[in-house]
């Protein structure tokens, strides 16, 4: 419990340096951001662009910038976008939960089913399965994840027409509560596979290599020689220690999961956070963009200390040990 | 390094024999310098602009004097474009490895070997990079800065350094208690000629397989920011024709599968130098 609050402690620490690196790599960007409001309209107007940095406080020293955008961070104000005018906190407030369903779907798949094959192919592993799973894990690897999206929407969704190409809901919806989820449901498919085979991969070749070894060990042993079933053996004895390096990766892994996610919100215009943040960089939308970076940075801050809980529940040796 | 050592039976020499037994990796290295060699001379043998406008807009493969990959949706030649798109994303993903090498390698081993306070202070420092989604950081990057193939290798070099900070910090920490340093301190031997000349040799192993790895990554950052549109628009590459495809391809699967086809062979032929590596190195890990 000890070691989780100093971690919590120290995650805000590290949230405050993210902020503060985040914020100087903007101010040391090239560019006016008095000249990207105004548009193309008002940047001929020298009155107008005076106004804007007053308004803004352009003109103070960095410090102050700095500390006054830190103050509104911690209130919970991330600014106002250039190009909506609209508050970023509630910009993103309303982005961040596609990202996230989209997200641990596409994890949840990942893990449940790269564990199952896992267990499956160590317990054969000389099976032409078996050899398939590196093979797998190479290729799933390997492929650029945008691709992967547009080929099985090139399969899925236009040549058999399961599918929806884009989107997150039907334009032209009409039903009730649990219908609108189906619906939903239905567009996060084909993103969340894409997203979630590069993982599945991996995750099946991970889990097939510690099973192999817990397979091994000594308690496993004595448990079959108890006479335990072999289903209780696998799925209770040694299914738990299996999972641990998967958990410990996944948790590890979750920020290339974002990055992950932003591709593939892209390819099929998921309403998410990599969409907006991919919409603002053209329009160079500084808060937009730190705001973004600096909620995914919260994000996996956030996700490390629940592996680390996770951790500590399926493996009592760390609770109990007290760990590192 | 071990493989200057000119017996056979050198450390070096039986890593390289493992390496050349495996046939995953001998398939990969042939991938690879195929692709290198196509990006170097292609053009030659495939004497085609591939930004001029050659032919009606999406005309498939095999269609009446269509090119052999077909047309893009400006009636580009696509197989033009898979022949000469090579050389930005091999060049980006060479120069940001290399930053990748220089900053992760040096704080991995100031934080290793010195430990304490200079561990504590580089590890901290890392994690803040470490928390940032790397892709969505290199994208504020260019977005902020200018989208020149020189800011594209430099914000992958930044956003990826920190695994290989770990991982050479984790090889310092193990090696650093061993015999053979101890015996080059007690000859007073300098720290610096220490960390480099005597622990790092022998960090190499794991360290060349990791690169190889993140050669394959740098590969898929880069396509995956050309795709986004944050390249140079003067340079082609293959994940900026697939983003540029993007509206139309639909009605031309060709234009962004085969661009996707170089970019996934050339990302798989590092893995299997990698996994060849990997058993190579370590001959106890095969097969996992």
């Amino acid at each position: 419990m000890k070691q989780i609050a100093a971690r919590i402690a120290w995650s805000v620490g590290l949230i405050l340096a993210v902020i503060v690196m985040c914020f100087s790599l903007v101010h040391l960007a090239p560019g006016d951001a008095a000249l990207v409001i105004a548009g193309d309209s008002g940047a001929g107007d020298p009155e107008l662009i005076e106004e804007i940095r007053e308004d803004l406080g352009l003109d103070d020293p960095y410090l102050i910038q700095l500390s006054r955008y830190v103050g509104d961070v911690a209130s919970g104000d991330l600014g106002t976008s250039y190009r909506f005018n609209e508050s970023v906190t509630s910009l993103i407030g309303d982005r961040i939960w596609p990202t996230i369903l989209l997200v641990t779907t596409a994890l949840l798949f990942a893990i449940v089913i790269g564990v199952l094959v896992g267990i499956f192919t160590a317990r054969r592993p000389e099976s032409p399965v078996s050899h398939g799973v590196t093979v797998f894990s190479l290729v799933g690897y390997s492929m650029p994840v945008f691709w992967t999206g547009y080929l099985l929407i090139i399969a899925f969704a236009s040549n058999v027409r399961w599918f929806p190409v884009a989107g997150m809901r039907d334009v032209r919806f009409e039903g009730n509560r649990f219908e609108e989820w189906l619906d939903i449901a239905h567009h996060l498919v084909l993103p969340a596979l894409t997203l979630g085979l590069i993982y599945l991969a991996q995750y099946s070749r991970l889990s097939r290599a510690s099973m192999l070894e817990v397979l091994q060990s000594d308690y496993v042993r004595t448990a079959r020689a108890k006479g335990l079933a072999e289903r209780k053996v696998v799925y209770k004895h040694a299914l738990r220690n299996a999972v641990i390096p998967v958990i410990t990766i996944a948790g590890l892994q979750f920020g290339a999961l974002l990055s992950g996610a932003l591709l593939v919100e892209t390819v099929f215009n998921w309403p998410g956070l990599g969409r907006l943040a991919a919409d603002s960089v053209f329009q160079r939308d500084a808060p937009v963009l730190l705001g973004v970076l600096i909620c995914s940075a919260a994000l996996v801050v956030v996700i490390n200390i629940l592996t680390d809980v996770v951790y500590r529940m399926i493996d009592p040796r760390i609770r109990v040990g007290g760990g590192s | 390094m071990a493989a200057a050592q000119p017996e056979l039976g050198s450390p070096g020499r039986q890593a390289l024999r493992m390496f050349l037994r495996n046939r995953a990796a001998v398939f990969g290295s042939m991938l690879l310098s195929g692709i290198v060699l196509m990006t170097l001379f292609g053009s030659f043998f495939y004497d085609q602009d591939p930004t001029r406008i050659i032919a009606r807009p999406l005309q498939g493969p095999g269609e009446d004097g269509a090119p052999a990959f077909g047309t893009d949706y400006l009636g580009r030649d696509v197989l033009a474009g898979v022949v000469n798109g090579g050389s930005t994303s091999l060049t980006v993903a060479l120069v940001a490895v290399f930053l990748v090498v220089v900053i992760g390698v040096t704080i991995g081993a100031l934080a290793g070997y010195y430990g304490g306070w200079i561990d504590t202070l580089l590890m901290r420092f890392t994690e803040v990079f470490q928390v940032l989604p790397a892709l969505l950081f290199a994208m504020v990057i260019v977005a902020l800065f200018e989208p020149s193939t020189r800011t594209v290798a430099i914000a992958i070099g930044l956003a990826s350094w920190p695994g290989t900070a770990r991982l050479t910090r984790a090889e310092f920490l193990r090696l650093k208690n061993l015999e053979f340093v101890k015996a080059a301190r007690a000859i007073g031997a300098s720290d610096f000629r220490i960390i480099w000349r005597v622990i790092f040799p022998n960090a190499l192993p794991p360290l060349i397989v990791s690169i190889t790895l993140i050669m394959g990554a740098a590969i898929l950052f880069e396509s995956g920011l050309a795709f986004l549109g944050l390249s140079d628009p003067n340079a082609q590459s293959w994940g900026q024709m697939i983003g540029l495809n993007r509206q139309t391809f639909l009605n031309g699967w060709w234009t962004v599968t085969f661009p996707g086809l170089a970019i996934f062979s050339t990302v798989l032929s590092f893995s299997l130098i990698g996994d060849g590596l990997q058993d190579a190195f370590n001959p106890k890990l095969r097969g996992r």
